[in-house]
């Protein structure tokens, strides 16, 4: 067991875990925060993705012990006070998401996206979301969603960490 | 999904993981990343008892002007290679390469030194390293070795890291005002490339000076082409000409077969990709 | 307080209800719950596609930390059960008997032979390592041909792996001539078109792991399960396992996804339940994906042998299907039904005068095949838009010619079909028409004569697909016919609450179509309440105690009118109540916006001030009940049909081989729309999972009979950045057998885009001689059919190590995928 602390969506934590748990296990198993899903066993479909101090990584290919230290924001951190991220808004308004379970992850990625390049083209909304995949969407109405949150200037109304 | 149980130190110092290594030896692996280390403890392919973290040493990070060449710390993560400007400036060609390498997240989180120690030929690292003439800054027990991109690549993922040492930095010379350009072949965009070419030319009064051209994923270790080098050299940077040298792409390679093509239309693939490559770096 | 009705809901773009516990991530799937004493599951699978088994030794993982149990095949009785085929197509269908868990053989690589019972899930997966399992291997049926010839058997005991035959002649049926006159006489002065072509194997993958947890700990024992089909799985434990059906109860969580691949009950849903009830404790199993990939039933796999015979100005005269569908290693839930589904759409938009479809199911030693997304549907209309492209290259005229001189007009409509179908409405003239301006069909045409002309090494090329299918699933008698083994309605509820709050249930069970907002419309306008006031439950046997679930894009359709018809019921029996708080008479009183009111005055009460008073019931006429709750069950009349024209343009680079789709406009015809916002999600997420089909995903085997393409490394999904946007839009002709006039949706973007893609590639590269391309059109399939290759032959069985350095992809077998 390796005793870790680090911050998760406001709050200070700390555990002593196996070194071998990954961030999403924590996430899930210890803190409860189920909001972080996982959809595969390559780190290739995203579901998972995290800001890790304040960037996006995919919470499966991390180790928990390697987070010791840092700051974690999941999809369960952000809204702030109640309201929504800019991002969740139009995610909701643009219909991006059908069965929602890639959508922790997309929106995750879509701010983290935001934060880099606040106002993208379409073709680069489609490149910063290539490590995440979803089968409901076609994709067709998460890439407005995004471009509907860059429209309303969502990265300064929604910086994470 | 879940990796086999191992212990865990993150040393504070190259010295200090080097020690560790030296106590643990083959039972022990390091994670620069885990981009591509955890994949595989997940999948269970692999069980260390051991996991080294250099994650901690600030020392292995950064990039920084070294005279006639760039030095790229081990674990300075791709995304920071990818926006650094002296790496922009001098080494356009590994920007190009990084741009597309993975996806944001893996990124955030992959480190250069670690990638090109994880030797996989299908690595978009590789190919403009060689290209570049890159050398590896080798830490071991009995000291620090540099070691030429051409000796680095030993295998499918075997360099000349040996058991004992850590990779620290690459040292990169510096290619200012060179044209660069990697193209990658995928089918979908979060794949590892199929082929990819890796090309930087120096182009003075529209005339092919010099070019340096890496291939990824034609052979088990990032290849050079070195035919196609030769035949551009002093050839107008015209479409005419860089076809025709480019046809040699394929010459000395041996490319696998795998779900994604076969090696044959992947020989094919190195010829039109080195085309389009070579022109791109020119500008033409 | 109640919120106020709006006038209509019906046609609105409602934004979802469901939506804001999923972007907040305060979701419930099934892998989220955690229950007191919880212990998890790990399975061990066979690596071997066939196998006897001859010993497992479990010493070793029993003596393993925290390991509570290690269990095979041998420790359970009866009380595993089985897993069953509800559709068994003809009477002497071969069905190998289908154990979760199997003592004594393997018949797929992935097949379970042992589970551990740990108190953690990394504790099982420990222990589970440590399982020696001896094998006998045998040799294994891999190739779907060689298999229909016998040559290896999937099951020896069998002695065959042919299961069924199912035949339709329309000679025979009665609904059109016979087939053999019309290609005898086509050959002699008409056209005939023969093809051969393969549906590869497809993985559903769902984005949520199926994962499933038994808590026997109550007096119901109770399952939740990612599952698309909580109703029939519960019938299926009861039935098989020995748990009276009173006993049960199944939950359906949040579940993320399915598109057929959570209509299945499965071998882990059956252990997990034997488990459970072995250890008295609550278990839970969540697979990986590389074992849903493995594991969890696939899709498609047939060869299909087709014959068009036609006069020489187009017009067809008759088809011939003879169809060779892979059920793998079992014949699983609906199985050799799902060719059976297409069986009436081969002569999808069109008047043929004869048509004869055949198809023989044929036992493997791979993965089992069942749903999905179209089941049925999309092989069937794949085969006849690319035949209709053919015959139009053949006769020399443009695509859409060849289809408006074959299809139904819209004056002709309800049309009786060959395959003895009625298409109750459709107008395929507008659909086109409109499609085509949208897409700018002349001009893109315009330019692929240019860039041909210029030898351009992009060439372009344009494809067209013109489907109907038939959805709605399904009248009962006609699924009595088939000899399918339950019927085809659905059950709703509507219940009145105290606080004017109206509570529905719905025995179909979402899994992202967004029936709570669809729903809610329907039943806001029907009974006049807000949008806002309507819960909708559903997914919970002991909620919804009835239902046939949702797949085949059945829930709008049959779930939608049921719950009308429960609206209606309750209309019914508050406007006695409403005439006597009125003090009127019954026959004065009219309905209408949420209100009841006295005829010829201003007197009235809205709805739920009746849901109030008969709460109270303090005074309500005599013999009146305190309720206004109603139910209905509908069974349907008939299929619905949808239809649409799709329109696709591909830009070839005939230097690599590489695609890129440069436009795809449809428009589609779904009936009715509830809510267009819903509908174009569904036919954008549709339309990728068919272009899918089309340019990236096949399941791959070696010839020993291991997946290649086991994750999502090597099985293809696109990203945002391989897709495009799509224009789309629609045209409406109302369903006329239900008063929604709604169609359903869900599957006809999957159904339509995959021939249009493909009929895109073959256009732009005819030039070269190339009339087909075997899917996935990989760019390397491409290549070689310029090259000369023809359509391109088997995938290359062999994936790229990238995580994997012990087994580096340098020497590769021939795949016997394809
Ligand atoms: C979904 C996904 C997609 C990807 N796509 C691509 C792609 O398209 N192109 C591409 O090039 N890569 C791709 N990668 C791999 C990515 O680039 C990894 O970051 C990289 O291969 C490994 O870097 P890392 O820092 O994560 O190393 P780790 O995974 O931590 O280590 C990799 C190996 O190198 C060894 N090692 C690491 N650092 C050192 C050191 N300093 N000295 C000695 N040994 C060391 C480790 O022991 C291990 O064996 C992908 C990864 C993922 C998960
Ligand atoms: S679960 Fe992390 S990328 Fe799929
Ligand atoms: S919404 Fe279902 S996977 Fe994206």
């Amino acid at each position: 067991m390796t005793r870790i602390s680090l911050t998760v969506d406001g709050a200070t934590v700390a555990d002593d875990v196996e070194p071998r748990m990954l961030l999403v296990q924590y996430l899930r198993e210890r803190l409860g925060k189920t909001g972080t899903v996982i959809g595969c066993d390559t780190s290739n479909c995203g579901a998972c993705t995290v800001h890790l101090d304040g960037q996006s990584v995919k919470s499966c290919n991390v180790l928990a012990v390697q987070a010791d230290g840092a700051t974690v924001t999941t999809i369960e951190g952000l809204a702030q006070n109640g309201t929504l991220h800019p991002v969740q808004e139009a995610f909701r308004e643009c219909h991006g998401l059908q069965c929602g379970f890639c959508t922790p992850g997309m929106i995750m990625q879509s701010v983290d996206l935001l934060n880099n390049n606040p106002s993208p083209s379409e073709e680069e909304i489609r490149l910063g979301l290539e490590g995440n995949l979803c089968r409901c969407t076609g994709y067709h109405n998460i890439v407005r969603a995004v471009q509907h949150a860059a429209a309303q200037g969502s990265s300064t109304a929604g910086a994470t960490s | 999904m879940i990796p086999a149980q191992f212990d865990y130190v993150a040393p504070a110092s190259v010295e200090d993981a080097l020690a560790a290594l030296a106590e643990h030896g083959d039972d022990a692996k390091i994670i620069a990343g885990g981009q591509s280390l955890l994949p595989v403890l997940r999948m269970r392919l692999n069980a260390p008892e051991w996991i080294i973290d250099l994650g901690r040493i600030e020392s292995l990070r950064g990039v920084r002007d070294d005279g006639d060449s760039i030095v790229i710390g081990a674990m300075t993560p791709h995304s920071v290679v990818g926006s650094d400007p002296l790496v922009a400036e001098h080494a356009t060609l590994i920007t190009r390469a990084v741009e597309h390498l993975a996806d944001a997240q893996v990124r955030h989180r992959g480190t250069f030194g670690g990638a090109l120690a994880h030797a996989d030929p299908a690595g978009d690292l590789g190919a403009p390293v060689r290209a570049l003439g890159a050398s590896f800054v080798i830490q071991g027990p009995g000291g620090t070795r540099t070691v030429s991109a051409d000796d680095f690549f030993v295998d499918l993922f075997e360099t000349a890291i040996g058991d004992d040492e850590i990779l620290t930095e690459v040292r990169v010379p510096k290619h200012t005002g060179w044209g660069a350009h990697y193209e990658k072949f995928v089918r979908v965009a979060h794949q590892w490339p199929i082929v990819a070419v890796a090309a930087t030319v120096r182009v003075e009064g529209g005339t092919i000076a010099e070019a340096r051209i890496g291939l990824t994923n034609m052979g088990s270790t990032p290849l050079r082409a070195a035919a196609v080098e030769a035949a551009l050299a002093g050839q107008p940077a015209t479409e005419a000409a860089v076809r025709a040298a480019a046809a040699h792409a394929a010459e000395g390679t041996h490319p696998p077969s795998d779900l994604n093509g076969d090696a044959d239309y992947r020989r094919h693939l190195a010829t039109v990709i080195t085309r389009r490559a070579v022109l791109a770096a020119a500008g033409a | 307080m109640t919120a106020t009705a709006v006038d209509h809901e019906i046609g609105r773009d409602r934004r979802r209800k469901e939506d804001q516990r999923l972007i907040t991530g305060r979701t419930r799937w099934t892998d989220n719950i955690v229950l007191p004493g919880m212990l998890h599951l790990a399975m061990v699978r066979s690596p071997f596609a066939h196998a006897n088994i001859a010993s497992i030794d479990t010493s070793e993982a029993q003596q393993a930390p925290n390991v509570i149990a290690v269990l095979t095949g041998a420790d359970f009785g009866d009380e595993l059960g089985v897993c069953i085929n509800a559709w068994p197509i003809t009477p002497d269908q071969v069905t190998p008997v289908h154990s979760p868990m199997p003592s004594d053989r393997v018949s797929f690589a992935g097949e379970i032979v042992a589970v551990v019972v740990a108190r953690s899930a990394a504790e099982a997966r420990d222990a589970a390592e440590l399982v020696e399992v001896e094998y006998d291997e045998l040799p294994a049926a891999l190739d779907l041909k060689e298999a229909a010839a016998d040559s290896v058997l999937a099951h020896p005991d069998l002695g065959t792996n042919k299961s069924a035959l199912w035949v339709f002649d329309s000679g025979e049926a009665g609904t059109g001539g016979n087939v053999e006159d019309a290609i005898g006489k086509a050959r002699a002065d008409g056209i005939v078109i023969e093809r051969e072509y393969r549906q590869q194997r497809l993985i559903p993958a769902f984005m949520e792991p199926r994962s499933v947890v038994v808590d026997p700990t109550g007096e119901q024992l109770v399952m939740y399960s990612a599952t698309q089909i909580p109703h029939i799985l519960r019938f299926a434990l009861a039935a098989t396992t020995g748990v009276p059906e009173s006993k049960i109860r199944v939950i359906a969580p949040d579940v993320g996804g399915g598109f057929g691949g959570k209509l299945q009950v499965t071998p882990e849903e059956w252990i997990a339940w034997a488990v459970g009830r072995r250890v008295g404790k609550p278990v839970k199993y969540t697979e990986t994906r590389s074992e849903s990939l493995m594991s969890g039933h696939h899709g498609r796999d047939q060869w299909q042998k087709l014959t068009l015979a036609a006069e020489k100005d187009g017009t067809v005269t008759g088809l011939k299907v003879e169809l060779l569908a892979d059920l793998g290693a079992y014949v699983a839930i609906v199985g050799g039904g799902v060719p059976v589904l297409g069986a009436f759409m081969f002569n999808a938009i069109y008047k043929f005068p004869a048509y004869h479809f055949a198809c023989q199911t044929v036992l493997t030693n791979k993965t089992w095949t069942d749903a999905y997304r179209g089941a049925g549907r999309p092989e069937a209309t794949y085969a006849i838009e690319r035949l209709m492209d053919e015959l139009a290259a053949e006769v020399g005229v443009d695509p859409l010619e060849v289809r408006e001189k074959n299809w139904i007009k819209h004056e002709e409509f309800p049309f009786t079909t060959v395959a003895g179908l009625e298409y109750d409405s459709g107008n395929y003239e507008a659909a086109t028409a409109k499609a085509r301006q949208m897409f700018g069909y002349d001009e893109l045409r315009a330019e692929q004569m240019a860039r041909r002309a210029s030898g351009d090494p992009v060439q372009l090329g344009i494809g067209v697909s013109t489907f109907t299918e038939m959805c709605g699933l399904a009248p009962s008698r006609v699924l009595g016919q088939l000899d399918y083994g339950a019927g085809g309605w659905e059950y709703a509820s509507v219940r009145m609450l105290a606080t004017g709050k109206v509570e529905v249930t719905t025995g179909a069970s979402a899994h992202g179509q967004g029936h709570e907002t669809a729903f809610s419309q329907i039943v806001a306008d029907r009974l006049g309440v807000a949008f806002e006031d309507v819960e909708v439950l559903h997914g919970d046997t002991a909620v919804a105690h009835k239902g046939l679930d949702t797949y085949g894009s059945r829930s709008l359709a049959v779930g939608g009118e049921a719950l009308v018809r429960a609206a209606d019921k309750v209309v019914e029996k508050a406007k006695p109540i409403a005439a006597h708080l009125l003090e009127a008479s019954v026959e004065d009183i009219d309905f209408a916006g949420g209100r009841f009111s006295v005829r010829g005055t201003d007197q009235g009460m809205a709805i739920g001030e009746i849901a109030t008073a008969v709460f109270a019931a303090h005074n309500l006429p005599d013999g009146v009940e305190p309720s206004l709750d109603s139910d209905a069950t509908y069974d349907p009349v008939n299929f619905s049909f949808p239809h649409g024209t799709h329109l696709c343009a591909i830009e070839v680079d005939t230097e690599t081989g590489a695609l890129k789709m440069r436009k795809y406009v449809c428009v589609d015809d779904v009936g009715n729309i509830i809510n267009p916002l819903i509908v174009s999600g569904q036919v954008h997420g549709g339309l990728v999972q068919g272009i899918a089909q089309a340019l990236w995903e096949e399941a791959v085997y070696d010839d020993s009979g291991t997946l290649v393409s086991g994750s999502f490394v090597d099985y293809l999904l696109p990203t945002a950045a391989d897709t495009i946007s799509f224009d789309i839009d629609h045209t409406t002709s109302p369903a006329t057998t239900h008063s929604l006039g709604v169609k359903g949706v869900g599957e006809a973007g999957t159904i339509a885009s995959t021939p249009a893609v493909v009929n895109a590639v073959v256009d732009a590269l005819r030039q070269y001689g190339v009339h087909d391309i075997q899917m996935p059109c990989t760019p390397e399939r491409v290549w070689r059919a310029i090259q000369g290759g023809g359509a391109g032959g088997s995938t290359e069985g062999a994936a790229m190590p990238h995580f994997d350095p012990s087994e580096p992809g340098q020497d590769s077998t021939e795949g016997a995928g394809a």
